[in-house]
């Protein structure tokens, strides 16, 4: 069991930890999301999904954007407060773009005449839909959270060297491009 | 609505005892918004789950009461219902939709914003900070939108009840296809949307302050204060938040995917359906993908019901036996086992699903599994009482009736839990009886025990006890005269969520039995009221408490000033130097966590 607590050596920053405990919760809604795929996998009328050849793109926006949140936190560490700020503009900026080729991913489906929600579509691209629905949804929570604290970097008059909010977020936003990586993967490999 | 009374029932409080809360170094001014609305005190936050709590129990409450009228009297016309509920009761009988509207709307408020919200809400915000010696919770805005998104769940679902189709109808469990199709039923349109936005909300509010628990236990305990000097409430709200932080995204996936087969015309749950001589297009889904999903959640969520309620059984049991608990780490350990477990059984509830029996066998070799850790904890508690000093407070009261429902609930489990006894019982009344007395019953019995042993703390006054001991016995009597003898139809096979058995020749036998229920059931209802009246009064006008430790009990909550402010201790926080359990020991009554360990004191 955990004993040593009184000695106050160095520990995590409590909302750093609230953030890891919210990851676990966040993974247990996609580990429900893909059992439940797995499962309608194997019973009869699943139609093969095709994934997007945009997908690929969408996937390296993302990976870039989680070295650019890095460079972000490291400049902050160091106290070059120009480069923090335009390393998190640069991330949210690439955070924005995954969105709109995920999105763009979904209009090519359209044009192929294949449908994901509604009357004959089938439950496999009703799930892609619904799953990288549920993950853009959360990238786009880190995207407003990284714009807050952009506003508040270029607004606050004094100087502000706490990391620890910019960890948080940071944490979040290498999780949801995990996710992603993740989910990416699946989808290949349990078409 | 509620805000108001909340709002308004502590500012008279607070007035009535300012001139008691000298001696605080920080005694700035706040305002009403910040300290009684938008407050990220902790206190203040648990009053607001309790009491609302408390208002969504009474509506609950008195929906039972309704559809025990149908039950106990279905050959007689209650006008009056007609003029309150207008078409939902025409000709003073409750009709089918209405009576299937309200055991729907029984379960999900009592379920999730009664003993869940107004339970674990309450007592783990109240408690936590309290009893491990924090200042507040880890992050307090957090800690206060988990009050905001569970009042917007409220606020949606009790405008649902408003709706002119009605609210959500199709049983707290909402299965598909029912629960699905807009054309199934009334309570399938406009109210189920409402249900599952509503439920969205509440799980973002019970995920936010979940994750808030865990972080406040495991990094704001104050020196000296190791995770095994911890009180066991500690323990019960930590694995409680773990459970419901680990299970309600899945449900929260569940609930997504059949938002999308509502509203968007997909196929997750759905197939090859006719309703009402129509033929729907959806193909290839699965109804019970759902019940999976559910009950992923649905088997933890009875145990985050249940757990604080023994969490808090086993302190009170202890203070009021003047006695130590018995195997503390036993205790901690029969939690963890339980929590555990708790993942690994969801598919008792779908023994007749047309599970795969050879799968079926391993869940009904797990779900037994639970009697083991749940045997450990009634063995501690009756030993904790045995050769006890015991103090009949309200308090104890309530945490030995709790002793007393999880025997006779835990007992029926076993049935239930052999998935070919299970084919006889499933959807019967004996299910009924089951979860009543061992969830909805015990864990309220904790729940009052944990309000009267807590009161004090919580507005410097006491509960009356008179009215505590009707309230105590009428209710631990009602409890049983309304539940026992479900078990006798329902081992009869009668089955359950039907309005009316009066043309069923083999059921028909228990109607003399169904009225005596329902009359048992509404004077049960009104001692309820007896206690909303007791709390609501005593906040202003109950005996003040004088002491700072009423109860001679040793953990921390009781070290901070009668009226303790924002911040908790008025100088610092205490240092803990031993486990909260001293009680009659080398001949003294008890000892404080804060006290050192003494030169010649023997191990516990
Ligand atoms: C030894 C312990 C227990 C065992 C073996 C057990 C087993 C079962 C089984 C097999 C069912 C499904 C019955 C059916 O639908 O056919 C059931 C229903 C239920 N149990 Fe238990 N149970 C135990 C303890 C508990 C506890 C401690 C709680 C809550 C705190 C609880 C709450 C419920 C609820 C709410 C239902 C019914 C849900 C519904 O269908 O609406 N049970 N139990
Ligand atoms: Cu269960």
């Amino acid at each position: 069991m955990i004993q040593a607590v009184s000695d106050q050596k160095k520990r995590m920053h409590p909302h750093k930890f609230t953030m890891w405990v919210a990851i676990g919760s966040i993974l247990m809604m996609f580990a429900g999301m893909t059992s439940a795929y797995i499962v309608k996998r194997s019973q009869a009328g699943w139609m093969m999904i095709e994934i997007p050849g945009i997908f690929w793109f969408s996937t390296l926006a993302i990976l870039l954007s989680s070295a650019t949140v890095y460079l972000s936190l490291r400049s902050l560490k160091q106290r070059e407060m120009k480069a923090y700020r335009r390393w998190l503009g640069i991330t949210a900026i690439f955070g924005v773009l995954f969105l709109a080729l995920q999105i763009a991913g979904f209009k090519e489906f359209a044009e192929r005449d294949i449908r994901i929600v509604g009357a004959g579509s089938n439950a496999s691209y009703s799930f892609l839909v619904a799953i990288s629905g549920l993950h853009g949804l959360h990238v786009l929570g880190g995207v407003v959270a990284l714009v807050v604290m952009a506003i508040m970097a270029v607004r606050s008059s004094t100087r502000n060297y706490n990391t620890v909010p910019l960890e948080v977020v940071a944490t979040y936003w290498h999780f949801v491009d995990l996710l992603w990586i993740y989910l990416f993967i699946f989808f290949n490999w349990m078409k | 609505m509620s805000t108001e009374t909340v709002s308004h029932a502590h500012d008279a409080t607070s007035t009535s005892h300012s001139h008691e809360e000298h001696g605080h170094d920080h005694h700035h001014e706040e305002s009403f918004l910040t300290k009684y609305v938008f407050t990220t005190d902790h206190k203040m936050i648990g009053k607001q789950f309790l009491i609302t709590g408390i208002i969504w129990a009474i509506i609950g409450g008195l929906f039972s009461v309704l559809f025990r009228l149908q039950l106990g009297y279905p050959d007689s016309t209650f006008p009056i219902l007609e003029d309150l509920f207008g078409k939902w009761a025409a000709g003073g009988r409750i009709s089918n939709e209405f009576y299937y509207a309200l055991v729907t709307m029984h379960g999900t408020i009592l379920v999730f914003f009664v003993l869940t919200a107004g339970l674990s809400g309450t007592f783990a915000n109240i408690l936590i900070p309290l009893q491990i010696g924090a200042r507040d919770m880890a992050s307090g805005f957090l800690n206060m939108l988990s009050y905001w998104f569970f009042f917007l769940a409220s606020v949606v679902m009790f405008a649902s009840l408003f709706i002119q189709t009605g609210p959500a109808s199709g049983g707290w469990t909402i299965y598909p296809p029912l629960s699905a199709l807009g054309q199934a039923s009334e309570g399938s349109k406009l109210g189920m949307d409402f249900w599952l936005i509503s439920m969205a909300l509440f799980i973002v509010s019970s995920l936010l302050g979940g994750l808030n628990y865990i972080s406040t236990i495991l990094n704001l305990r104050t020196k000296g204060m190791s995770m095994t000097r911890m009180p066991l409430t500690m323990w019960a709200i930590f694995f409680t938040a773990v459970l419901g932080v680990l299970s309600f995204p899945v449900l929260l996936s569940g609930a997504v995917l059949l938002l999308f087969d509502r509203n968007l015309g997909t196929s997750f749950y759905l197939s090859e359906i006719v309703v009402k001589g129509e033929i729907l297009p959806n193909e290839g889904g699965s109804a019970i993908l759902f019940q999976h999903l559910f009950w992923f959640l649905g088997h933890p969520e009875v145990y985050i019901i249940l757990l604080p309620a023994m969490g808090m059984v086993s302190e009170i049991l202890s203070v009021n036996s003047r006695k130590p608990i018995f195997g503390y780490l036993a205790m901690v350990g029969s939690l963890f086992a339980i929590a555990i477990l708790a993942f690994l059984v969801w598919a008792h509830h779908m023994f007749v699903t047309g599970l795969n029996p050879f799968l079926g066998a391993f869940f009904v070799l797990l779900t037994l599994l639970i009697a083991v850790p749940s045997a450990i904890k009634v063995f501690n508690w009756l030993t904790t009482l045995w050769k006890g000093n015991i103090r009949f407070t309200p308090g104890m009261l309530f945490a030995i009736g709790f002793v007393s429902l999880f025997i006779s609930g835990g007992l029926t489990g076993i049935f239930l839990g052999n998935s070919t006894l299970d084919i006889h019982l499933h959807d019967t009344y004996f299910v009924v009886a089951h979860f009543h007395i061992v969830m909805g019953v015990a864990s309220f019995f904790g729940m009052f025990a944990g309000v009267y042993h807590w009161f004090p703390k919580m507005y410097g006054r006491y509960l009356n006890n008179t009215m505590a001991y009707i309230h105590f016995w009428v209710t631990l009597i009602g409890a049983y005269l309304i539940f026992w003898p479900m078990h006798y139809s329902g081992l009869a096979g009668m089955p359950r969520r039907y309005t009316d058995w009066s043309n069923w020749q083999s059921f028909n036998q228990f109607q003399g039995m169904n009225s005596f229920i329902s009359t048992v059931a509404m004077i049960v209802f009104a001692v309820q009221l007896l206690f909303v009246f007791n709390f609501f009064y005593s906040i202003f006008k109950g005996r003040k408490v004088q002491s700072e430790n009423p109860w001679g009990a040793n953990t921390l909550e009781w070290t901070t000033p009668i009226n303790p402010g924002h911040g908790n201790w008025p100088g610092d926080i205490p240092e803990v130097h031993r486990w909260p359990y001293d009680y009659g020991k080398d001949g003294r009554d008890f000892i404080p966590q804060t006290e050192p360990i003494g030169a010649n004191e023997s191990k516990h």
